[in-house]
């Protein structure tokens, strides 16, 4: 018997976690994959997601595409994305012509303009959570810090900013590392 | 709308898509900068206010690139935004997914992780700092930002309440 989730079950199951995922995806995606579903453990998403952040994309989408082609190829992928993307581009159109009808009301600007920097303040929020959490190394606070004031300090572009830290940084994890081995 | 735009449109969500380590988040200076500076397709107070619309939607962040390609092209223009920025990285997470399933040992996988991690959460943190410059809310803007992103740090609220909670303080302060 094929024990594999059917197309059908992965696009409602990503269809659910885009359209619940206000703020970020990867809260509700833990929900539905690991204790909804079961197709994977903490441990299993944990390491995924991890995986997912080191590649380039949204962690979530990527891990739509993995697990749509672990079960169903290619096809089941390409199912995944559609789904965790077709709620919200939808509600996204509805908000920005509902916008559009209100834009010149003050109180809408104002209201948006609020939204904004609430926004900011969450990338702000999560990423400070996020790069504790890692418990980087000295060097590895360098390098964050260092990518923090060049591209928001000195409008430095994102790929020379990458282009100098990516390999610093990757030459210090690798000297940790096998300084902590040795 | 021509396809000119269009093809711009394609090329520079594909391009960027392939740097977007850590999530769509670490583009948002690179995606304001070549959407207001270089292309000139909107001003500061539009790109605010798409990027506030995106965020407060549900789903992942790289739909900025698809609030934009609306906003200039209409549906074709959200159409290939967002193919563009979905697909580079959706064909590497493919064949990655199907490595490391071959392979599974994660040496390298380890290392990748801790390298570009840090570097990846310092340009999440420019991205906050350039989304709340870029709202041009003043001394009131920057406070909201700093109470949300300290509000977020310390506790597990939920992001959508915080964000209420944060509009609501911000039209407070102005009515004051």
């Amino acid at each position: 018997m094929d024990t594999r989730p059917s197309l059908q079950t992965l696009f409602f199951s990503f269809l659910k976690i885009g359209l619940m995922g206000f703020g970020g995806v990867a809260a509700i995606a833990r929900h539905v994959l690991v204790v909804e579903r079961r197709w994977v453990n903490d441990e299993e998403y944990g390491r995924l997601l991890g995986l997912c952040q080191a590649l380039p994309g949204a962690n979530t989408v990527n891990a739509a595409v993995m697990l749509g082609d672990r079960y169903r190829g290619p096809l089941g992928a390409l199912i995944c994305v559609i789904g965790i993307m077709a709620a919200p581009l939808t509600i996204l159109v509805a908000a920005a012509t509902a916008y559009d009808r209100v834009a010149n009301h003050p109180l809408a600007q104002l209201a948006l303009t609020g939204a904004a920097v609430s926004a900011a303040g969450l990338i702000l929020g999560t990423s400070a959570k996020l790069l504790v959490r890692a418990r980087p190394s000295p060097m590895a606070w360098a390098c964050a810090i260092a990518a923090l004031v060049a591209v928001a300090g000195f409008h430095k572009g994102l790929l020379p900013t990458l282009a100098c830290l990516a390999p610093l940084s990757l030459a210090s994890a690798a000297w940790s590392t096998r300084r902590a081995s040795s | 709308m021509s396809g000119r735009i269009l093809i711009q449109l394609g090329t520079i969500f594909a391009g960027l898509s392939l740097i977007s380590i850590g999530g769509a988040n670490v583009l948002i200076p690179e995606i304001h900068n070549q959407a207001v500076e270089v292309h000139r397709w909107l001003d500061d107070a539009t790109f605010a206010r798409l990027f506030a619309i995106s965020q407060a939607a549900p789903g992942p962040n790289i739909m900025l690139a698809s609030i934009i390609g609306w906003h200039i092209a209409g549906l074709s223009g959200l159409l290939t935004a967002s193919i563009a920025i979905l697909t580079p990285p959706a064909i590497i997470a493919l064949f990655a997914g199907r490595g490391i399933r071959r392979w599974s040992e994660h040496r390298a996988i380890r290392l990748l992780t801790l390298g570009l991690v840090p570097v990846a959460l310092g340009l999440m943190l420019a991205s906050g700092v350039v989304a709340s410059r870029t709202a041009n809310a003043g001394l009131a803007g920057y406070a909201i930002t700093a109470g949300v992103a300290l509000a977020m740090y310390f506790t597990s609220r939920n992001p959508l309440l915080l964000m209420t909670i944060g509009t609501a303080a911000f039209i407070a302060l102005h009515s004051v």
